[in-house]
């Protein structure tokens, strides 16, 4: 620091602040909303502080069911968001760590070819593709399974780049030695590489958990049976504006039980991943 | 324990580039050799070759009686000390120590006593639950040097093994692995750039050039009868004047940048024959100038204590051209300007042929 | 790329490869040829017949006021949703730089958006600006401002853009954190010894020096705003109304899966497809420039 005004300084803290109010307060909004009745909930404003329907509405979302998407409770949403969520995070790694490992620490006829194949995937997001590929998954009969919702998003290129990146710092020197010690592929996968991608896959774990659990698109296109539904695109199907008996307090408990888990992930990995988020990027 | 042998190996990388140009070395048992040269000379090439990690294009490898071409380098039996250490970042000291025995499946017992071994020799006992990152430059390569006896293997193979170390250490370091060599009596292979390195631990020592091996021979005999102007030039410090010249045929030649050199007691080449004389630095001496050899018109002078050097052409040359370094004890009074007579210590004086740059 | 230390192989790297290769190829290449071949098609009213009509279908798109409309909202869309998350962030990012008690609570405290999925994102924001039950909506009425954003065009965009906006402050403010900590401390020193004010120091050596992360936001917050908020779209207005909010993506949805209008849809997802082509080009050229691959 040059100068040590501290007006400046002030001034900083209080932007900051404002920042955060502007940051956190739709958040916390629907945190009040989800601890208050319906009938509060109707009639606006909605008080600064929570009111005392906690429980019952957690109670209520989570295990009774809700109406309007089939009487699914949130548990089931949750559970299935989960998986999701794992799933993609866990398969991704998994799969992209070994596609990664064969493209850096091998030769092979077609490599590049391979390469390429993977790399040009950044480029067709399922935006851009959405008929053709529902058309795949109905023939292959995966809508509305566990399966459908996430093989197809294990793929891509992303995952892929960052372990090679990171693959190619890593001095030959130490390759060759663990080769003259006596560890071929396998060995020097489970012993040297993966424990040195720790911090890698940690922070990209927590990328992926959020990428899945935020996948909006696809569970739309897959899902038909609520009992399959992620927890976002029930909340969408909750909301009504047209019909009257829209269960507002249980969508805001519903929201704010959508929002937490992945926040709780971020803030809690927090190191891993802004690490992961600031150097997978780049 | 076993000695190695390489018979005409060469290495050709892919896009025809030519690495190792067809090299034969006997190294016998428990004998330390050395390859010696400039970067890019092959012999990086060549130890990763009787390492198994690069393929051999011709020729053969064996340790042993054994041609080990097509055999790993887990399965070779022998060990490798990296440039780089190439310790294993997330292990402890141990672990990195234990790994390849791990490996090939030893018992835990015997695992153990050989790390502690290892560990005792190289006063490194007291890191040995440390992760590199937390040791020093010259205790990581300790660590290094330890991986490699754990292993009891039958050739050491040593990559440049001191390059990333200060000099001070390296100067240690290399006594003490001349020592351990020694009293381990392994058979060594040992690449460096650094010629004092070179001279100091090899048995057995290999200046490389291009691919090619130019001299096999004893330190004592690369440096007093050098095969070719590049070892001549290479081995030495400072290195050996060179000077184009034209044998007279009579005991003496003519300076291709003026002035004249007395050749005693060896028999010179028939006149008219371009060649190229070499002398180093501490082979002359000064003398009257009845018996002198040459005569030495002094321009810079560098007082190093131990030694003079004094640099300067030789008398009647012109400036720019035949210029020369003498070493003379420290105790010798000389000043810039100064005329000395100087005589080539018997059987010092080096000819080599000027086109083939070989030794006459 | 510098010749690798491998091993030496022949079989595994193509049975390591083969889970990514078989899910890119299943769902990846034969979708997206597809969607190449169906753009060139076009079926008569009943589903019948097919026809193959070469590039008629995007002549046809291209001309159409409804798909312009939606390039126009789309524009506006991004650009609006790109500089106000990167303002914002800048600010917030400079601020923080500024700061040396509590910088770690901020960064904790702003980093949760980024959690939160972009549908949900738009919900939140609907909850407090919605006519029937928002307080804001309620506070803007109360000032006699004729505030309806299910009905207003505007009012809709103005919202979408917000909630797309909020949620990407603080992916942009952790790269502004990270780009401004990687301006040497001297650089500054010398500036203030050079006579320049912190307000002058700011425009003339630390903005020009976040050039690169500022252009690597901005390619990011485009794709961002083309592509993710998919879900606000879908979620809060639904295209509408009217069509005042029906971002590209939104309309190769609506005219594949609600209207079936197979073709055209086909033929949109194609010049999405250059689109994304070009966006990945400019990120990588720049990524090239300033990443060294080994």
């Amino acid at each position: 620091m040059i100068e040590n005004a501290p007006i400046r300084r002030l001034i900083a803290h209080l932007v900051l602040i404002l920042g955060i109010l502007v940051v956190a307060f739709p958040i916390y909004y629907t945190f009040v909303a989800s601890t208050h009745t319906l009938q509060t909930i109707l009639r606006p404003p909605l008080p600064l502080l929570p009111g005392k329907e906690f429980f019952a509405n957690y109670w209520q979302a989570l295990f009774g069911g809700i109406g309007r998407i089939g009487g699914v409770g949130v548990d089931r949403l949750l559970l299935n968001t989960t998986i999701v969520a794992l799933a993609v995070a866990i398969g991704k790694i998994c799969i992209s760590i070994l596609s990664a490992y064969a493209i850096v620490f091998f030769k092979f006829p077609f490599r590049m070819t391979a390469f390429w194949l993977i790399f040009i995937t950044l480029m067709l997001p399922v935006e851009v593709r959405i008929l053709p590929t529902y058309k795949v998954m109905v023939d292959l009969g995966l809508i509305d399974t566990y399966t459908g919702l996430t093989l197809p998003l294990m793929a891509s290129a992303t995952a892929t780049l960052l372990f090679r990146q990171f693959f190619l710092t890593i001095p030959g020197e130490l390759v060759e030695a663990a080769r003259v010690d006596g560890a071929g592929p396998w060995r020097f996968f489970k012993d040297i590489l993966l424990p040195l991608s720790r911090t890698n896959i940690a922070a990209l774990f927590v990328i992926l958990f959020i990428y899945g659990w935020t996948q909006y698109l696809w569970p739309l296109l897959v899902t038909n049976d609520n009992q399959m539904n992620t927890i976002v695109i029930a909340l969408r199907k909750m909301i009504s504006f047209a019909d009257a008996d829209t269960e507002w307090h249980l969508v805001m408990v519903t929201c704010v039980l959508a929002i937490l888990p992945p926040i709780l992930v971020v803030v809690l990995m927090q190191r891993w991943f802004v690490k992961g988020l600031v150097e997978s990027e780049k | 324990m076993a000695e190695v042998t390489l018979k005409d190996v060469r290495k050709v990388y892919p896009g025809n580039v030519e690495a190792v140009k067809g090299i034969s070395i006997d190294i016998p048992d428990g004998k330390l050799c050395v390859l010696v040269g400039p970067s890019g000379c092959g012999k990086s090439t060549l130890i990763r070759m009787i390492a198994g990690l690069e393929s051999i294009t011709s020729g053969t490898v064996s340790i042993g009686s054994k041609v080990v071409n097509q055999v790993e380098p887990a399965d070779r039996d022998i060990a490798m000390v990296f440039q780089s250490y190439a310790l294993y970042p997330h292990m402890s000291v141990y672990d990195n120590m234990a790994y390849g025995l791990k490996n090939r499946g030893t018992p835990k017992a015997e695992i153990d006593s050989r790390v502690k071994e290892a560990a005792r020799i190289l006063a490194i006992e007291s890191f040995l639950d440390r992760k590199p990152r937390q040791l020093s430059g010259g205790q990581r390569q300790r660590v290094a040097m330890g991986r490699a006896i754990v292993r009891k293997p039958q050739v050491f193979l040593f990559d440049e093994p001191l390059s990333n170390l200060d000099a001070k250490l390296r100067g240690q370091m290399r006594i003490e692995i001349k020592k351990l060599q020694q009293t381990l009596g392994v058979t060594s292979v040992y690449v460096t750039h650094d010629q004092v390195e070179a001279m100091t631990l090899a048995d057995v020592l290999v200046v490389m050039n291009e691919g090619r091996a130019e001299q096999i021979d004893t330190p004592i005999g690369v440096y007093e009868r050098p095969a070719s102007v590049f070892v001549a030039g290479f081995i030495g410090s400072p290195a050996m004047n060179l000077m184009k010249a034209k044998s007279t045929g009579q005991a003496g030649l003519d300076l291709a940048g003026g002035g004249s050199v007395k050749l005693r007691e060896m028999s010179t080449p028939e006149a008219g024959r371009d060649i190229l004389l070499g002398v180093r630095p501490e082979h002359m001496s000064v003398v009257t100038e009845d018996d002198a050899d040459l005569l030495l018109d002094v321009s810079v002078i560098e007082t190093l204590g131990a030694d003079t050097l004094a640099h300067g052409h030789v008398a009647g040359g012109k400036p720019g051209g035949g210029e020369l370094v003498v070493r003379l004890p420290g105790s010798t009074r000389v000043n810039v300007g100064d005329r000395l007579a100087l005589a080539i210590q018997p059987g010092m004086a080096h000819l080599f042929d000027a086109s083939s740059g070989r030794r006459i | 790329m510098s010749p690798r230390v491998t091993f030496p192989n022949k079989i595994l790297p193509y049975l390591l490869l083969a889970p990514q290769l078989a899910i890119t190829l299943v769902f990846f290449y034969w979708p997206a040829s597809q969607a190449l071949y169906q753009s060139m098609l076009r079926e008569d009213p009943f589903g019948l017949k097919t026809k193959f009509v070469w590039f008629q279908n995007f002549a046809k798109v291209l001309n159409d006021p409804n798909y312009l409309n939606s390039l126009k909202v789309t524009v506006v869309f991004s650009a609006s949703t790109a500089i106000i998350a990167m303002g914002m962030a800048l600010i917030l990012a400079v601020m923080a730089d500024r700061v040396v008690r509590g910088r770690g609570i901020y960064r904790t405290l702003l980093i949760w958006p980024y959690a939160v999925a972009p549908a949900i994102a738009g919900m939140l924001w609907l909850f407090m600006f919605n006519p029937t039950m928002g307080s804001f909506a309620y506070m803007l009425r109360a000032t006699g401002y004729n505030w309806d954003p299910l009905l207003n065009g505007n009012q809709a965009m103005v919202l979408l853009v917000s909630a797309a906006a909020w949620k990407q402050i603080s992916y942009n403010f952790l790269f502004f954190v990270a780009g401004l900590q990687a301006i040497p401390k001297s650089l500054i020193e010398a500036a203030a010894i050079d006579g320049a004010g912190p307000n002058k120091r700011f425009w003339t050596i630390v903005f020009p020096l976040l050039a690169p992360t500022t252009f690597f936001l901005l390619v990011i917050n485009t794709v961002y705003a083309f592509f993710d908020t998919f879900g606000i779209v879908h979620a809060v207005t639904g295209g509408g109304p009217g069509k005042a909010t029906e971002t590209l993506v939104y309309k190769v949805y609506s005219d594949g899966f609600v209207n079936l209008i197979l073709g055209d849809s086909a033929a949109q997802s194609v010049i999405l497809m250059v689109i994304v082509i070009a966006l990945t080009a400019v990120q990588f050229r720049y990524v090239e420039r300033r990443v060294h691959y080994g």
